[in-house]
């Protein structure tokens, strides 16, 4: 551990090249543990809490609320209480923000593109070693829902994320309108990609699509985690879905969306805009009409096979946010004997993003198995 | 997949898309296939600036060169309009509509009322506005006030290239009559647009910064004006919400108002002649609808009561700049109530 430990603006998802600080949440002097919230930054995608990564005292506040600053900035020093004064202003005079080697052209191609069954999908693939794992979005979201997990997960493994077709970047048709009809174009996808066996990671309705994919191949599957999943109880908030398909400008939208999170200040203009980008194009209000209805129509999920993933006896993580106004986190209680189940408390529907570093842990942990 | 493409691009390829989509839209207009006569070869000119340059190789006759006489071909549009059609004629300078004004506001604008609400007329009439082009009085004048007085007429008026194509493209699909309003000095402008087809909605518009100090009300070329205002006011410490209405009729006051609360202070920014604009109606709407949200005087950075001039010296005086934007905003941070 060296004498001082740099504070830094976290890279949050490809595309991230620099941040506001909003405010410290910690003051000079202050005690921090690993994982404890030290400030908040907002980004083009979303605001979110910038977590210790390693344990120490914060002895210089370097960034002022209000600042935009590129991704690795100094954004304050931790060091022990014996180190001087002077040590920390050599530090902060001589820190040099690094090139990050992800910014501009180079993060476009990050994403990639492959066409399965007709139907071309937009997906990014980071971290070469280590057994695969797949993040599937859900209903309405794409591949960026994972922003804040996708890079702690390829500090150990390869992690490949989607556009599910019809969202995102991905064509603007489905394959089917059933859990079955989706698993199977996921399991065509890992065939394309080359990967023989996944860890699967599912949010929501992509929680229900790896279930399904659970049961229908279980060759393919090394072990599954439900994040805010369907597919494991019947109710869904039907309110939220329909005025999710409905809503057309930011207006409509924002209440909507906000009632993804436990705090609603969490969501940005940007993520407005990115949505209404999305769904302003032709054939997405009838896609996902279609889609929502089959799967949730009436206020009811059509489909359950995360009840019966007992039978694969594939590991299985449960992880839900308290305050999911989407689908209830009541539904862990049903998930299959011998999982693993997480609710985590202050954290609404987009738990991984809310409370990554939590939901990152817990994810760490159930890969290594 | 998105890409960057030019202002221009991005109309052609609205165009180009929605003839695609639906047989029933045709363009119409002076040397948009290639000139009187011309055999229409892929290199034709495509309009006064090349706009529709390359649709006639794929669409053909439904690009049709008109003469020289915008009352016989706006007329002749409105007219295929109502029979089931969905033409885009292009006026070339809004400067022109003059000579074909029945036809536009007490005819086109008029039938659905006219006719029990029976009536349809879906055109779209394109058309170039603004100054900076040294084209002089008669070819620089940003009219968008003139059609956004007149109910039936909805007035659309983009300021970059993603919102032309979702624009252009609702335009052409919208049963009423458009005037759709593209500036001439930000053809060229480049930015990221999707090539699949999408429409943006009318009434909605975009707030481009987000800010608290002040609001800044525009559309147009004169959004990029009120961001290079922003910019520098940043660094004074005021933060400016800068609103780019997008479409003049309809207008949002939702979103005006909502920012209005939030800053307490309000600077309307318009190209047109400052009589009646765009920027005279926000200041009356919000001080009618929103006065006790108010803290300061309302500043309107407008042209003046003049015909665009043509030297070039007095032309760039005449169109708002940035630091004209950038003082009103000092002067209403100064003003009023504290």
């Amino acid at each position: 551990m060296p004498a001082v430990t740099p504070i830094v603006m976290p890279k949050w998802g490809l595309s991230m090249r620099e941040g506001t600080v909003n405010e410290w949440l910690v003051g000079e002097g202050a005690k921090i543990s690993v994982g404890m919230p030290i400030l908040n930054v907002e980004t083009d995608k979303i605001s979110g809490v910038v977590e210790a990564a390693d344990p120490g005292t914060l002895r210089r506040k370097v960034a002022s609320p209000g600042q935009l600053l590129p991704v690795k900035a100094l954004l304050g020093v931790m060091a022990e209480a014996d180190v001087p004064d002077a040590v920390i202003d050599a530090f902060v005079a001589g820190y040099v923000v690094p090139v990050d080697e992800g910014v501009g052209e180079e993060a476009a191609e990050a994403y990639q593109y492959a066409e399965i069954d007709g139907i071309r999908v937009r997906y990014a693939r980071k971290g070469g070693d280590g057994s695969a794992v797949l993040l599937i979005h859900g209903f309405g979201g794409d591949l960026d829902n994972w922003l804040f997990n996708i890079d702690a997960l390829a500090e150990r493994n390869t992690v490949l994320a989607l556009d599910l077709p019809g969202h995102g970047q991905s064509d603007r048709r489905l394959p089917g309108k059933t859990l079955k009809d989706l698993a199977r174009f996921v399991a065509h996808f890992l065939e394309a990609v080359g990967v023989e066996r996944v860890h699967l990671v599912g949010h929501s309705m992509g929680g229900a699509i790896a279930s399904r994919l659970a049961l229908d191949h279980p060759d393919k599957v090394a072990s599954v985690a439900l994040i805010g999943s369907a597919g494991l109880g019947n109710e869904v908030n039907a309110g939220y879905i329909e005025r999710f398909v409905a809503a057309q400008s930011r207006r409509d939208l924002k209440p909507v969306v906000e009632q993804l999170f436990a705090d609603a200040n969490l969501v940005t203009r940007q993520m407005l805009d990115d949505l209404l980008k999305y769904k302003r194009f032709d054939g997405v209000t009838e896609l996902l009409t279609e889609l929502g209805g089959s799967l949730f129509g009436n206020g009811r999920q059509s489909e359950l096979p995360g009840q019966q993933l007992g039978e694969t006896g594939k590991p299985v993580l449960v992880v839900w946010g308290r305050e999911d106004r989407v689908i209830p986190a009541q539904h862990a209680g049903n998930a299959p004997r011998g999982a693993t189940v997480q609710v985590i408390e202050g954290s609404g529907h987009m738990v991984q993003m809310e409370k990554a570093h939590e939901v990152n842990s817990l994810l760490k942990k159930h890969i290594a198995g | 997949m998105t890409r960057k493409i030019s202002m221009k691009d991005a109309i052609n390829e609205a165009l180009d898309q929605e003839m695609a989509r639906d047989p029933s839209v045709i363009c119409m207009g002076e040397d948009i296939v290639g000139g009187a006569g011309a055999p229409g070869e892929r290199d034709a000119w495509g309009g006064v600036l090349g706009v529709t340059k390359g649709l006639y190789a794929k669409h053909g006759d439904r690009l049709m060169d008109t003469p020289l006489s915008e009352s016989a071909y706006i007329g002749a549009a409105i007219g295929a309009a109502c029979c089931g059609m969905r033409p885009v004629a292009e006026l070339m300078f809004i400067d022109f509509m003059g000579v074909c004004f029945d036809q536009i506001y007490n005819q086109a604008a008029k039938f659905k009322y006219m006719f029990g609400g029976k009536a349809e007329t879906p055109v779209v009439i394109r058309a170039m506005v603004g100054a900076g082009f040294r084209a002089a009085a008669q070819h620089s004048q940003m009219l968008t006030p003139l059609f956004t007085h007149i109910p039936g007429l909805k007035v659309v008026c983009p300021s970059n290239p993603y919102d032309t194509k979702g624009l252009l493209i609702q335009s052409i699909r919208d049963n009423d009559p458009v005037i759709f309003c593209e500036h001439k000095n930000l053809y060229g402008l480049e930015g990221e647009v999707p090539e699949a087809p999408y429409a943006i909605p009318f009434g909605e518009a975009n707030v481009v910064r987000a800010g608290k100090s002040c609001s800044i009300v525009t559309y147009g070329m004169m959004v990029h004006r009120s961001t290079d205002a922003a910019a520098i006011l940043a660094k004074e410490g005021i933060e400016c919400e800068v609103i780019d209405l997008r479409t003049l009729s309809p207008l949002d006051m939702d979103t005006v108002i909502e920012s209005v609360g939030k800053t307490g202070r309000l600077v309307c920014v318009d190209e047109a002649n400052p009589r009646c604009s765009i920027a005279a109606d926000i200041s009356a709407q919000v001080a009618q609808k929103a006065f006790g949200a108010l803290k300061a005087q309302i500043e309107m950075v407008t042209a003046p009561h003049t015909p665009v001039p043509f030297s070039p010296v007095l032309e760039d005086l005449y169109i708002p700049s940035a630091t004209q934007v950038a003082d009103a905003v000092r002067r209403v941070m100064k003003g009023g109530r504290h």
